[in-house]
């Protein structure tokens, strides 16, 4: 085995690892919510996914940013891999918080969807998300692919603290229907909370690593390909 | 020439481009007209009397936002048809001028199919929107509208998808645009005082002062070849 093929090979033993761990904390090492229905205690526990998976969500997102802008500074193909690798990995975390919290929502309040303020945010979200992917596949140039995914990135990026804003004043006019229960968590499912939440940072951690890796692989198979006509 | 006769110089160029074939105003002005129509088909159903008073504003913004839209898509597909786009980048220009041109035709545009909007939404929901309050709003929502589509739309002009990628890049980012501006103006419907839609002239405001900052420092990249 080469000595680079370590380090990938070690991330992704070790996020398995902890995101198995993490699952035995979210559903039976973290103790019961002080919640009176069965269903309540039961649905609650996928908090701790859930959140860690919104995290990366957002945190991808803030990678693409950052990788988008420092792509127009130095138009080096690297940080549009990175970009372009954050999109895709956000996409699907993205649409795994959509669907857990609807998972959630249906035991918890009755419906899978209210327009809260949370839950409207990460579905613009997505879409910024899906908006940007789309962007990409309908640039052939790859320098002028590059470009615009980066500009939209940054425009997206900025735009999403004005719709928190915005969002957030449309939704406090009215009263919740739908109070979520603001009981805060004790110190034991704090830990699970804080484990999983690191457990999904490294499994994000280890996903670029991979992506990045197959997209470095695809320029140079086009490289090669060039070479062979 | 100083920056702002090149950017009037830009904008006079689409006035009389437009004067002579009256196709980006006839096109925004008949979809918007055809959206209040068809909000009025689609409400009709459900809401009457005095509840229509409250989707107004909504329906309003809607056909507002994609007429917008549609003229966006025609302020750079139109330059790029004969490559005009080229030619103006060659000329002796800032790019960012280009952008604020763009932007500030495609406000007029917008603002003159608002303009003419306002009788005919004002006959079909029997909401009077004869305020001037509401004019400062539809400024401030459309230069918002107008000052993030433009950069968007010099993107989408030159992608393969062109005219169907604008909305869905445009909508998401746009949002706090439309929900500030529905607020304001069903606010003023209401006959709330101006104080109590500071909130939202203000949210208007900064959106209006934020996003053509990003586009004038993102332009370029999106022009140069």
């Amino acid at each position: 085995m080469k000595k680079n093929d370590c380090l990938p090979l070690l991330l992704t033993v070790s996020s398995s690892l902890l995101i198995l761990l993490g699952l035995y904390l979210a559903l039976a090492g973290a103790p019961d919510a002080n919640l009176k229905s069965e269903t309540g205690r039961l649905a609650q526990r996928i908090i701790y996914f859930h959140i860690a998976t919104a995290w990366v969500g957002f945190l991808a997102f803030f990678v693409t940013f950052v990788a988008g802008a420092v792509y127009l500074r130095t138009q080096r193909r690297q940080w549009d891999i990175a970009a372009l690798a954050s999109a895709e990995i956000g996409t699907v975390f993205m649409l795994g918080v959509l669907v857990s919290g609807s998972i959630w929502a249906r035991p918890a309040w009755g419906v899978w969807w209210v327009w809260d303020e949370r839950l409207t945010i990460s579905l613009v979200q997505f879409l910024i998300y899906v908006g940007y992917l789309m962007l990409r596949g309908s640039v052939e140039d790859p320098a002028r692919r590059a470009r615009f995914a980066a500009v939209y990135g940054v425009v997206a990026f900025v735009s999403v603290p004005v719709n928190f804003v915005a969002i957030r004043l449309w939704r406090t006019q009215h009263p919740l229907v739908f109070g979520v229960d603001g009981g805060g968590l004790s110190p034991n499912m704090m830990f699970a909370f804080f484990f999983c939440l690191i457990a999904f940072s490294l499994w994000y951690v280890t996903l670029m690593w991979h992506r990045i890796r197959l997209e470095r692989l695809r320029d140079q198979v086009d490289e090669l390909k060039l070479r062979l006509v | 020439m100083n920056y702002a006769r090149k950017v009037f110089a830009i904008v006079w160029k689409d006035i009389v481009a437009e004067l002579r074939t009256k196709e980006m105003f006839s096109a925004m002005f008949v979809f918007a007209v055809l959206t209040v129509v068809i909000f009025n088909f689609a409400f009709d159903l459900r809401v009457s009397g005095e509840r229509v008073r409250q989707v107004a504003p909504g329906a309003l913004w809607v056909a507002f936002a994609f007429s917008g839209v549609l003229g966006l898509n025609r302020a750079f597909v139109l330059e790029r048809d004969r490559g005009c786009l080229e030619g103006l980048l060659l000329a002796p220009v800032d790019h960012t001028a280009i952008y604020f041109g763009k932007m500030l035709s495609t406000l007029i545009f917008m603002l003159a199919v608002e303009t003419f909007m306002l009788p005919v939404f004002t006959a079909f929901f029997g909401v009077s929107l004869f305020d001037g309050r509401l004019v400062l709003v539809a400024l401030l929502g459309t230069l918002g509208f107008a000052g993030v589509g433009t950069v968007l739309s010099a993107m989408t002009a030159q992608t393969r998808a062109r005219e169907v990628l604008l909305p869905i890049l445009l909508l998401p980012v746009a949002a706090p645009v439309l929900i500030a501006a529905v607020k304001a103006t069903a606010g003023i419907l209401d006959g709330l005082p101006i104080d109590e839609l500071r909130l939202w002239l203000t949210l208007l405001v900064g959106f209006d002062v934020l996003f053509p900052a990003v586009a004038f420092m993102t332009f370029d990249y999106v022009v140069k070849e």
